[in-house]
């Protein structure tokens, strides 16, 4: 007799997830993921002039900000036929490279860490030996015996305070934590200096864009203007921090986090072969280096890849109606002509109707609707999206770039590409890009530097800015990669209002309910996107909590039968 | 209590110098905005408070405002959560989730019932018995209403949970309120901004861990230290409105000479932030320094006063000594007739941009007659 178990809320995401899980004989034999939340944005946007969209849509996510706001810009550029100028392309890439290294450590230090990392072992590690540590995998230059003891006494007395704050009630102790404890000292003096680097990459997006979270954008282009001979522009002054913030990302990416990558995950190769999910990724690609229009110009390439089979990779296009449709037999909404129906974010609608039980409850009816994710499909497979999905995607594609990085990494770990479809390969594969991403920015900051020196550094388009030079009727798909994953958004535009806005999202693609109306355990395994992957809700970010080992201890101290040890 | 290390004590741990916590004093002094002749009560407050205890709620919202609250350059986020504050649950931050979660959650409002701090990030949906946000199987509003019982003073951060932000926008499908519609009986501060300024949530913090008590709130519950001034009256780029230079199309010659952006849509006249001041991130910039018009975030009702970048109709006549409680009423009444005023009376220097502006002063499309100026967030 299985037993339910229920997480919620899942913390260390953004948004509302709440996990049930059958369990029996002391392994989790069914899981289900619930989007408690949600706002109805699609309903808001509608009447809105197109224009606005990407400030609103920005607001679905406050951890990957801006993405929303370029899936929307590139929505409405598509519907209106905007190319945007080149200098303009190149503040986005930067201002989404700012992105990924900012989200990429706090997912990794601040969201994911401390699944791995037990905090209260750190209080008995011998600073020298955590130095020597340091000092051999890496040149980074905070790594003194003084500087890890000042960090131990520090959290030394946070710990005797008896106030834990956010580290209370963690499962410190619990066997599934595997590093040493002078390991765990410097990972968690590396959580602090990462909370304080994070806020300085991120003037990036002050720099071009005003402020973040949610820096301004623009359909048409980007709001700041280049001038060198102003005060009041992107000057030489701004092009010098913008360079040194990415240089300085770049250190910390390669002397702090990779190594830590690097010294963690050894101590968790069994993780190597745990969490695999599906066999199927989605990447949408970005980082154009030929305008938008050119895929295969991209840095992250777009693809899609079926049954792990890494020698195909099917082309994937946003307006086809048969690639991405939406489901909701199992989530809180209505379709006009039944439930049952999929629909392309085109033709998609979004009418709330809440069917679950009438709160408090303690467990949803999982036969029943049990979620406010709808359900994505691409051609009717669900798909796994996010950092593995994207450099699984351009590895085979054929990207040299990040074929050797991928590649470096295995030889390292001594582990075969198989190893890559699990939760360590998940998680390296978010270290990988983030090295990549950190080499490519300095690649475009060159470029930017160059075009300002050329003079070519117009950053708006403004011919069709007029809704009077609009069509009376227009649809458009805007694509990126959030942090998380494969992300869109369609807009359908009618008499220069928005006549309908369909988002799909990462969190949608892997933690979305299932997505058809059977209720027997053999189909709907064959269907659902259970114990996927990165774990986020319909507004998107999250680390994958359940694939990680102190998911077992959750369950060990809900239910005292389980044991740490699902698959 | 007693158990708890004072912010000084802590400090001793750390090897800092009672000359380093004096100074510490007079900064969070000015960071608060504090007048100096107040700084000894800011000492005493700060020697003789343990770290008080902080509960973090979410619900309608996109965590940005903790994503800004972890930008924090003064202080130091690291420094106030492991030294000043105790912070016992934030779904965005803490290690332990479901009921371990609730259970530390739960054990801190027992313990320090009167005592702990309560924050709220997310608006509430009260539509359908408020089924739209759970947390744990209850309904947000369940949740908020439970938690301030308790609590010693309540923080409202960003526009969600001051005045329903996004969610709350026509045609609002969930209900979303923001937090002081739905409690009775407490003060709640409320720190607009979608999100706010990182330094504002952090100095908000201090004035409560300075004073022991509320700031000083203005009529619509915001700190008067942080939301006293509207950020046209303190943008570098006012001297152009008032010389009547204005941007007429993004990247054109006046953006790239930083003219004024009231024409590409700015709410900057109506919108009563620090951004002019304090900036973003560190200091670095704000909206328009990098060319953008202000969206006016900390507005209430700011996302149905667009399209964005249609102009105001005017916004002449407020002085900078036009205070908070005012301006929101006055945003639709006043009409092309304030621009003139405002021309003739100042050193014009473009007399045919100014004209030209004049003539395409024209009410905001989206907003109906007699509709209310200032945003309803709730239905």
């Amino acid at each position: 007799m299985a037993t339910r178990i229920v997480v919620d809320p899942i913390t260390r995401i953004e948004g509302h997830l709440r996990i049930e899980a059958e369990v029996k004989d002391g392994k989790i034999v069914d899981a289900y993921s619930a989007g408690t939340m949600v706002r109805g944005i699609e309903v808001i946007l509608k009447g809105r002039d197109p224009r606005d969209a990407w400030a609103l849509t920005e607001r679905v996510c406050g951890v990957c900000t801006t993405v929303h706001a370029l899936a929307s810009v590139r929505a409405v550029e598509d519907a209106l036929g905007v190319k945007v100028p080149p200098t303009a392309e190149l503040v986005r890439n930067l201002m989404f490279c700012a992105q990924y290294l900012q989200d990429h450590v706090i997912h990794f230090y601040h969201l994911h860490a401390l699944d791995w990392v037990d905090v209260v072992s750190a209080l008995k590690a011998d600073p020298r030996k955590t130095a020597e540590i340091a000092q051999k995998i890496s040149r980074w230059p905070k790594s003194s015996v003084g500087y890890f003891s000042d960090v131990q006494k520090r959290l030394a007395g946070f710990v005797e305070s008896g106030q834990l704050g956010i580290f209370a009630n963690g499962y410190w102790g619990h066997p599934a934590y595997k590093l040493p404890a002078e390991v765990n000292l410097l990972a968690v003096t590396h959580y602090l200096e990462a909370l304080e680097w994070q806020k300085e990459i991120i003037k990036v997006h002050a720099i071009f864009g005003g402020k973040n979270p949610h820096p301004n954008y623009l359909v048409g282009g980007v709001p700041c203007s280049f001038n060198p001979d102003e005060t009041n522009a992107i000057n030489a002054e701004r092009l010098a921090m913008v360079v040194q913030l990415f240089q300085q990302a770049a250190q910390f990416v390669e002397q702090v986090y990779l190594p830590d990558l690097l010294a963690i995950a050894p101590l968790y190769l069994e993780w190597a072969g745990i969490g695999g999910g599906l066999p199927n990724y989605l990447a949408y690609g970005d980082l154009p280096t030929n305008g938008f229009d050119d895929p295969v110009s991209f840095k992250l390439a777009r693809g899609a890849i079926l049954d792990r089979d890494l020698s195909h990779v099917h082309e994937v296009d946003g307006r086809d109606p048969a690639q991405v449709q939406e489901h909701i037999a199992h989530s809180w909404y209505e379709y006009s002509d039944g439930d049952a129906a999929a629909k392309h974010p085109f033709a998609g609608e979004t009418k709330l109707k809440y069917s679950g039980p009438k709160p408090p409850y303690t467990q949803l009816d999982v036969e029943q609707k049990y979620s406010w994710l709808k359900t994505p499909r691409w051609k009717d497979h669900p798909m796994e999206v996010g950092p593995l999905a994207r450099m699984l995607v351009s590895y085979a594609s054929g990207r040299k770039d990040v074929q050797e990085v991928v590649d470096e990494a295995l030889q390292v770990l001594g582990a075969p590409v198989t190893a890559l479809f699990s939760t360590l390969g998940r998680t390296a594969a978010r270290g990988l890009e983030t090295r990549l991403v950190a080499r490519w920015s300095l690649e475009f900051v060159q470029q930017l530097v160059d075009r300002v020196r050329a003079g070519t550094a117009a950053t708006f388009e403004g011919v069709r800015w007029d809704p009077s030079s609009w069509p009376a009727e227009a649809r458009g798909v805007g694509m990126t990669e959030a942090p998380r994953g494969a992300l869109a958004h369609w807009i359908v535009v009618k008499d220069r209002k928005i006549d309908n806005y369909q988002l799909v999202v990462p969190s949608t693609w892997n933690a979305s309910a299932t997505a058809r109306g059977s209720a027997r355990p053999t189909r709907r395994r064959s269907w659902a996107p259970r114990w996927p992957t990165s774990r986020r809700r319909s507004s998107c970010c999250g680390p994958s909590t359940p694939s990680t080992p102190a998911w077992p201890a959750r369950c060990t101290s809900t239910m005292s039968a389980a044991t740490p040890c699902i698959r | 209590m007693a158990d708890r290390p004072t912010l000084w004590e802590s400090m001793q741990e750390r090897r800092y110098s009672r000359r380093d916590f004096m100074e510490l004093c007079s900064y969070l002094a000015a960071a608060a905005g504090i007048s100096a002749t107040a700084l000894p009560s800011v000492v005493r407050a700060l020697e003789s408070k343990p770290r008080p205890p902080v509960v973090w709620l979410h619900f309608q919202e996109c965590t940005c405002c903790s994503e800004s609250f972890i930008r924090s350059t003064h202080p130091l986020v690291a420094d106030l959560i492991l030294d000043r504050i105790s912070l016992d649950y934030s779904e965005t931050l803490q290690a332990a989730a479901g009921e371990q979660a609730e259970a530390a959650r739960d054990a801190t409002m027992a313990k320090h019932k009167g005592q702990y701090i309560l924050t709220v990030e997310g608006a509430i949906p009260t539509e359908d018995d408020g089924v739209y946000c759970c947390v744990g199987g209850r309904t947000a509003r369940d949740i908020v209403t439970g938690a301030a019982a308790g609590a010693a003073a309540v923080v409202a951060w960003g526009s969600c949970a001051s005045n329903g932000c996004i969610q709350a926008a026509r045609p609002n499908p969930t209900g979303a309120k923001p937090v002081h519609k739905l409690l009775s009986g407490k003060p709640v501060v409320n720190v607009p901004g979608c999100p706010p300024i990182a330094e504002v949530m952090a100095g908000t913090i201090v004035h409560l861990l300075a004073f022991g008590r509320l700031p000083e709130l203005d009529g619509l519950g915001r700190p008067r230290a942080f939301y006293s001034r509207r950020v046209h009256d303190t943008c570098y780029r006012r001297p152009n409105y008032d010389a009547g230079l204005f941007v007429e199309s993004f990247d054109d010659q006046g953006a790239r000479q930083g003219h004024c952006l009231y024409k590409m849509g700015c709410r900057g006249p109506v919108t009563y932030n620090a951004c002019g001041v304090t900036r973003w991130n560190g200091g670095t910039s704000y909206p328009i320094q990098s060319g953008h018009g202000c969206l006016g975030c900390s507005e209430a009702g700011f996302w149905d006063n667009g399209p964005f970048y249609s102009h105001l109709p005017a916004v002449a006549g407020f002085g900078v000594e036009s205070s908070a409680d005012k301006i929101g009423l006055g945003l639709g009444a006043v009409t092309a007739a304030g621009v003139l005023a405002h021309a003739i009376a100042t050193q014009v220097r473009q007399a045919g941009v100014i004209r030209e502006h004049i003539e395409s002063s024209a009410p905001p499309p989206t907003r109906a007659p007699g509709e209310p100026s200032r945003g309803e967030e709730g239905k």
